[in-house]
């Protein structure tokens, strides 16, 4: 990973010890064990990471319609609900929850916005807009210069494509890195000690929540996103969106590689020792090459 | 999409087309038509109408383009509107064409919830149809 790109936003290096975490649905269920591995990391990292109080649903797919109010209230909710707990930063795992609670939060720096949805929010304090919403990611590249120090186990030789699919990078102004040459899940995982990978279709949409309506175009992605990574020498695939990673695995196509996928959280806790690497993959690990 | 196309002034100032852009918020006069929205889509393949085509059909004040299946196959992955050269965010005229069709009782896709989908895909999904 020697490519200065473009643009790069810059890192945030500092963050409290104390953390506010909002889960989402996926995180309570197809992805507990995203959860259980990236929240026993972190202690281990020695975070304090409490869950946000009474939190609802992030809304999932952030509304694109203009005049339409409405579909902001439950994302802002859990916001207002943030700040209540007076927390600045509010953390997410799933990459979807990120994307809507932090293009919400953006879409109230707007002060009519914000006016607007405080008036028709009268139930609720009003929103200040004063909280961040981080992802893991972000928080994790922050600490890329500490994490080296911090690994206990040798993950060399473990060979790992980084998947970012759609809602971590687009759009610009809530990315995580630049939305079509990104690096910073491959530094995370270098900084853990595996062997990032990249491959082509690591920015690339796996379709979504198409897998509902339309379902043998997802299988088509999803052929193509791990023949991609498979092609490139990947025999891992991490990430951190729960519908990627449903689709990647249900609609893998006949005869495509069949790669484990995995969590970038249960990645961290394999390397600092909190969880023990999958046996399908321990032969890989801790061989230099 | 009309058999046949008549090309005036009026089609300009057509009522849909301010309704779109009171939605999408988008202005579609400043697309010219580079065709970079349809060479990225990954579903561009599954569509009847390409989504730079779309576009030129909003600037010709096409109003059968509500039919069209473009709109229900784009998955608002974002490729399109973070690369468009003209700042167009495609996928906002996509929401709004769905939620047009939608207003008028137009919904052509079928849901099949038939398995263990997980909640972000049936949310996400059931989002998508609901005006």
């Amino acid at each position: 990973m020697n490519r200065t790109p473009a643009h790069h936003p810059s890192p945030i290096t500092h963050y409290p010890s104390r953390l506010l975490y909002f889960p989402g649905c996926a995180l309570k269920d197809q992805a507990r064990g995203y959860e259980e591995a990236t929240l026993a990391a972190l202690a281990a990292l020695g975070y304090e990471v409490r869950e946000l109080p009474r939190w609802n649903c992030c809304g999932t797919v952030y509304a694109l319609a203009q005049d339409d109010l409405m579909r902001h209230v439950g994302p802002l909710r859990n916001l207002i609900r943030a700040q209540e707990q007076g927390a600045e930063e509010l953390l997410t795992l799933c990459a979807m929850c990120y994307h809507t609670l932090s293009r919400t939060a953006r879409f109230v720096q707007n002060p009519e916005n914000l006016r607007r949805l405080n008036a028709f929010m009268d139930e609720e304090e009003d929103y200040r807009g004063s909280v961040r919403v981080l992802h893991l990611v972000q928080l994790l590249a922050g600490l890329a210069e500490r994490l080296p120090r911090a690994v206990k186990v040798d993950l060399a030789g473990l060979r790992a494509g980084a998947y970012y699919g759609c809602t971590l990078l687009r759009p610009r102004d809530v990315a995580v890195d630049h939305p079509e040459r990104p690096e910073v899940m491959e530094a995370v995982l270098a900084a853990l000690g595996a062997e990032p990978v990249c491959f082509p279709e690591r920015v690339e949409c796996c379709g979504a929540y198409l897998t509902v309506t339309e379902p043998e175009a997802v299988r088509l992605r999803a052929g193509a996103i791990l023949l991609s990574a498979a092609q490139n020498g990947a025999e891992v695939l991490v990430t951190a969106c729960p519908l990627c990673h449903f689709n990647l695995r249900e609609r893998r196509p006949l005869g495509a590689p069949k790669l484990p996928v995995v969590y970038l959280g249960e990645v961290l806790a394999w390397a600092l020792g909190v969880k023990p690497v999958p046996e399908a993959l321990a032969p890989r690990v801790g061989v230099r090459g | 999409m009309a058999a046949e196309l008549r090309l005036s002034r009026e089609n300009l100032n057509a009522p849909f087309l301010q309704k779109l852009g009171e939605i999408s918020g988008q202005n579609v006069f400043a697309c010219y038509q580079c065709g970079k929205c349809s060479a990225g889509c990954l579903f561009a393949e599954h569509m009847d109408v390409l989504p730079n085509q779309v576009i030129r059909l909003l600037q010709l004040g096409d109003e059968g383009v509500l039919a069209a299946r473009a709109p229900w196959v784009c998955a608002a992955c974002l490729a399109c509107s973070v690369r468009c050269p003209k700042g167009v965010d495609v996928a906002r005229i996509m929401e709004a064409l769905r939620q047009l069709a939608l207003r008028r009782g137009i919904m052509p896709v079928q849901l099949k919830l038939d398995r263990e989908f997980p909640q972000i895909a049936l949310v996400g999904a059931l989002r998508k149809v609901t005006p």
